[in-house]
């Protein structure tokens, strides 16, 4: 046989009889997948150390037989293959890393009788309260219970009583009977957070998982010792006994927290939000997700959310809304002046001309949307600026720059600078008169430095999701969704393009922000644009540089990365989190 | 024939009257001379002493404590520590505490050539938790070593430097397991390391490579040094090298602690001639030759098969009395030499009661970290305390053997040998009477008994 040359770090290894090359030092649970084996773990986390306590993943492992003197290779002469020497041990398949000839069965007896008795004995002391247990359905002790454990118990004596329903911190319940001790959370909390917190006090079987006294588990990523808990012993204070799993449908999301652009997985029923958990990207977020980014989903329900169009703080329809707008943005009398000259006399009269109107964009918005309303600023001919939103970065998961998409916008072109906290420049404008309609996306512009006198000058048009001082002090609301309601991408600090899908439809009143757009710029006079995501990415793809050859449907899930060097000189705000390293910036373009 | 005489080398001066644990007493019968010439020579010469002298770990695996030395990462340019394993908790073993306690010096001066030869800087005896009164002699020993300038910087002007640290343990068994013990004395709960990756030669205490050796062990070094290699290993048997220490207790007439040559007494002679036979009007049942971790023996069971003597394979048929108290041998017969802590069980005893005596002990002192042996060992002692306390039931034989079936060689470390082996044993050889215990129960235990666990 002549295999082709293979690359040096690359090992074959045999897993139940079929061979596999993997990159060295690859664990037998990792390589086993690859080849379509699971074996069955609980401790093992893909990004956490390996402590081998579960027991678990035991196999049995052998490697080729050599003679010890001369270093040959033994054959067996009844396959004509090299003699494979097998522990008689069973070995810890996630410690068991990958060798060049490692053998490895999964499907023996000995294996089977292994992951039986550590499935009998993870279950004596169990409460086995599954009819009751929030984990039910997604718990691994349950999956291998069915295939593994016997269907009736031998344990006649009493079980370990310890304690339950202990409060871990603001988000996180306890429930000490149904801990298995894989201490995962231990591990999650030491090395990831490094908020060590967790630990396990008193000794063998009355091993009890419990807070260091006079602390509490209450980081901002708490909730993902929930995720990780392999039983329903760490279960999420907010959406314990809320619903079955099984029941909930999945979307993939993004978290829209900061421009780390967490992978998330939205979970609903029936149109209403469950909970949200991280999906993994190894590239981004790993398997983790803040615990802030998981509330996100309480503003769709939110008591101030906008629910339908108003004109003047009176309900209308959309398409009341959409002329009223237009008319804002263009002006409704006659012959419109297209001069800047601020002596001739239609100005004076105060009739609206093009020029005069403001937009202001958002970091918050989808690519999309931001090209349309790149294409809508183009119509009016408005300038935009966009807000900032900096926060504290965490090093982990969250970033500094607390708007999604900043990078969206650049890459759209709606803006070619990177957004201030303040808009000076807009507020002047609006002192000097030259501005008299301001079309903001969700900003609210109270909180970006203008004053409740500026706004008074000024026709303002809101979109948004949210009340805020603006949307108060607006003439048109224009509601738009939530991420959670609408389809789209997002660029990330790492100039990855990232997918996000509707989980749940949006209130009955509020037109996809898509079509709000277009419709706005067919209403400005800037002609039909397609608003179908995927018919509008055909456009995208074909003006927008940086998005040539894309298009959303064939985008994978972990995101796509775009090429940052026209935007290399650029000053973002973000520090280090994990998977980014912010770029050095020549400090000519720090001043 | 009668037992042979003792060879008393690591207790020359235990019980001797007028030797007392200090400095001044321990120079005065030669002390630390073996020290001063080891200084004088190579260290590689004397890891290969060491080696040729054949000793095996005193502690319970019996490993050869050369190939251990040379197993250490030498390279890797990290210090090099040595832990002195003096986390004596093996219930039946009592050697390691007289040293500590009657001839502390033997062990310093042991543990000094032992650093020496491995190019360590510094040393830690780990003592268990409770022994307090064995780690105030050893704190004060070291003090006397160190303002002697046995010990600590520059020692007698060698220009070689080490210090040993006495660590004490907080009171768990698991402690004695050497990566137990590592995390213990890192600060950390004795929790066992997974090997692989971390074996001690390599990555031991704070991820550096360390020798851990029993407390005994290091003694040895100390005569291996004296003696030479080869003759070190003309004392006792091949592959059994040097004296063997035992701890003999239960129902013999004069319990205590005897050393003989490794492999030339036989259990026979020791608990006959030695120990004085059993209580009067008793029968010895069974015994369990080293530490309560060890496979039990009955006696009148008959061991059979082929032994290698010399370069020939002869063939043997022994009962318990015939076997000689060596490693190889006892491991033969399906049992070990552990730690040396015979413990011996007459008529008088219950079997049932006596595993329930074990298993409450390990149960207790299962880490819990690995699955197996922390459901396990509790599973098992809450069966047998169970049917001591009157509601045993005929199947509980077989459900004891199934759980502790499913322990031994699926664990971090070796506690679950530790924790099964008894009730894995007990019920190979006493089966009739966990069998028939059900029945036992019904009579009623005389008065003044001692309540069961």
């Amino acid at each position: 046989m002549t295999a082709p040359a293979k690359p040096a770090d690359l090992v074959t290894v045999n897993i139940d009889g079929k061979d596999i090359a993997v990159p060295k030092g690859t664990n037998v649970i990792e390589a086993a997948k690859l080849v379509g084996v699971e074996i069955p773990h609980y401790c093992y986390h893909p990004k956490l150390s390996i402590v081998g306590n579960c027991r678990m993943c035991l196999i049995e492992m052998g490697m080729p037989a050599v003679d010890p003197a001369t270093k040959a290779p033994i054959m067996d002469p009844a396959t004509g293959k090299q003699k494979v020497n097998w522990i008689p041990r069973p070995q810890i398949g996630c410690g068991t890393n990958a060798s060049p000839g490692l053998h490895i069965r999964t499907n023996t007896p000995m294996v089977k009788d292994c992951r039986e008795g550590v499935t009998e004995m993870l279950l004596i002391n169990h409460p086995l309260d599954c009819p009751i247990c929030d984990q039910a359905g997604e718990c691994k002790l349950q999956e291998h219970s069915t295939a593994y454990g016997r269907g009736y118990s031998r344990f006649i004596e009493q079980k370990n009583v310890k304690p339950k329903r202990t409060q871990l911190g603001p988000r996180v319940t306890l429930d000490d009977e149904r801990c298995i001790l894989c201490s995962r959370c231990i591990r999650f909390s030491k090395e990831i957070v490094k908020d060590d917190v967790l630990g396990f006090i008193d000794r063998g079987s009355y091993s009890t998982l419990t807070c260091y006294p006079g602390k509490q588990l209450e980081n901002n990523y708490s909730l993902n010792t929930v995720d990780i808990c392999p039983v329903g012993a760490l279960t999420s204070t907010d959406f314990r006994f809320k619903m079955r799993v099984w029941f909930l449908k999945q979307t993939p999301s993004i978290d829209t927290e900061s421009s780390v652009g967490v992978n998330t997985e939205v979970w609903s029923r029936e149109g209403v939000l469950y909970r949200i958990t991280p999906r993994r990207n190894d590239a981004v977020n790993d398997t983790w997700l803040a615990d802030s980014g998981r509330m996100l989903y309480k503003q769709v329900k939110a008591a101030d959310r906008l629910l339908a169009p108003s004109i003047n703080g009176a309900a209308t329809g959309a398409q009341m809304a959409i002329k009223a707008a237009g008319e804002l943005l263009v002006g409704r009398t006659g012959p419109v002046r297209r001069d800047d000259d601020a002596t001739s006399p239609a100005h004076r009269a105060g009739a609206p001309y093009l020029g005069s109107v403001a937009i202001v964009g958002s970091g918050r918005s989808s690519v999309e949307e931001q090209f349309l309303t790149k294409k809508l600023a183009d119509a009016v001919k408005a300038s935009v600026s966009l807000v900032s939103r900096v926060g504290q970065g965490d090093r982990l998961l969250i970033s500094s720059d607390r708007n999604p998409n900043v990078r969206g916008a650049l890459v759209t072109g709606l803006t070619t600078a990177l957004p201030s906290q303040k808009l000076a420049g807009l507020a002047a404008d609006i002192d000097a008169g030259k501005v008299t309609t301001v079309l903001s996306v969700g900003e609210d512009l109270t909180a970006a430095g203008l004053t409740t006198a500026q706004l008074a000058k000024v026709s303002i048009i809101y979109l948004g999701t949210h009340q805020n001082a603006t949307s108060a002090a607006a003439k048109v609301v224009i509601p738009t969704l939530t991420v959670f309601e609408k389809s789209g991408t997002f660029v990330n600090q790492q100039f990855r393009l990232q997918k996000f899908a509707k989980a749940v439809p949006g209130p009955v009143d509020v037109a996809d922000d898509l079509i709000t757009l277009a419709e706005l710029i067919a209403a400005a006079g800037g002609g039909i644009i397609p608003f179908e995501l995927g018919v509008l990415w055909e456009t995208l793809a074909a003006e927008v540089k940086p998005l040539a050859g894309l298009s959303y449907a064939t985008l994978p899930a972990t995101g796509h990365v775009l090429d940052a060097a026209p935007w290399a000189g650029l000053p973002f705000c973000e520090g280090e989190t994990l998977h980014f390293k912010p770029a050095a910036v020549p400090a000519a373009a720090n001043g | 024939m009668s037992a042979p005489q003792q060879r008393r080398l690591i207790f020359a001066h235990i019980d001797e009257p007028g030797y007392t644990n200090d400095l001044a007493c321990y120079v005065k019968h030669g002390g630390y001379e073996v020290m001063k010439k080891a200084f004088a020579r190579k260290p590689e010469e004397l890891i290969d002493e060491v080696k040729k002298s054949g000793l095996r770990g005193r502690g319970g695996a019996g490993f050869p404590c050369g190939v251990k030395w040379t197993l250490v990462d030498r390279k890797s340019g990290k210090p090099i520590y040595l832990i002195v394993n003096a986390d004596e908790s093996e219930p039946g073993t009592f050697k390691d505490r007289y040293i500590i306690h009657q001839d502390p010096h033997q062990l310093i001066e042991g543990t000094m050539i032992s650093c020496f030869a491995n190019n360590v800087k510094q040393a830690y005896i780990y003592i268990r938790g409770e022994m307090p009164h064995g780690a105030r002699i050893l704190e004060k020993a070291i003090q006397e070593a160190r303002d002697a300038n046995l010990v600590g910087k520059n020692i007698l002007g060698s220009n070689y430097s080490c210090d040993i640290f006495v660590h004490r343990g907080a009171g768990a068994y698991i402690c004695g397991e050497e990566t137990g013990l590592i995390e213990s004395l890192e600060g950390k709960r004795a929790n066992p390391r997974i090997k692989p990756p971390f074996f001690p030669a390599v990555l031991g205490l704070y991820q550096c490579p360390t020798i851990v050796n029993n407390v005994e062990t290091l003694c040895h070094v100390k005569h291996i040094a004296d003696f030479g290699g080869e003759a070190y290993a003309k004392i006792g048997t091949p592959g059994n090298t040097g004296t063997r220490i035992y701890c003999v207790s239960g129902h013999v007439q004069r319990p205590g602690y005897y050393e003989f040559e490794c492999g030339k007494i036989t259990m026979g002679q020791l608990l006959n001639d030695v120990c004085g036979g059993p209580l009067p009007g008793r029968k010895f049942k069974a015994v369990i030759p080293g530490g309560s971790s060890a496979k039990i023996l009955r006696f009148g069971e008959r061991f059979k098969g082929k032994r290698k003597v010399g370069a020939d394979m002869v063939d043997y048929d022994w009962g318990v009395e015939d076997v000689p108290m060596d490693f190889d041998s006892l491991g033969m017969i399906g049992t070990m030499g552990g730690s040396g802590g015979v413990i011996v069980m007459d008529d008088s005893v219950n079997m049932v009661e006596a595993l329930a005596n074990i298993n409450a002990f390990y149960s207790h002192e299962s880490c819990g970290q690995c699955t197996p042996c922390r459901e396990g060992s509790l599973w098992m002692k809450k069966i047998t305390t169970r049917m001591v306390h009157g509601e045993a039931r005929e199947q509980d034989a077989t459900l004891l053997k199934s759980v502790a079936d499913q322990i031994p060689g699926r664990t971090i470390c070796a506690f679950g040998e530790a924790c099964s082996w008894p009730t894995q044993s007990f019920l190979a050889k006493f089966n009739d009477e966990f069998k028939g215990y059900p029945e036992a129960k019904k009579t009623a235990k005389p008065a003044g008994a001692t309540p069961l666990i």
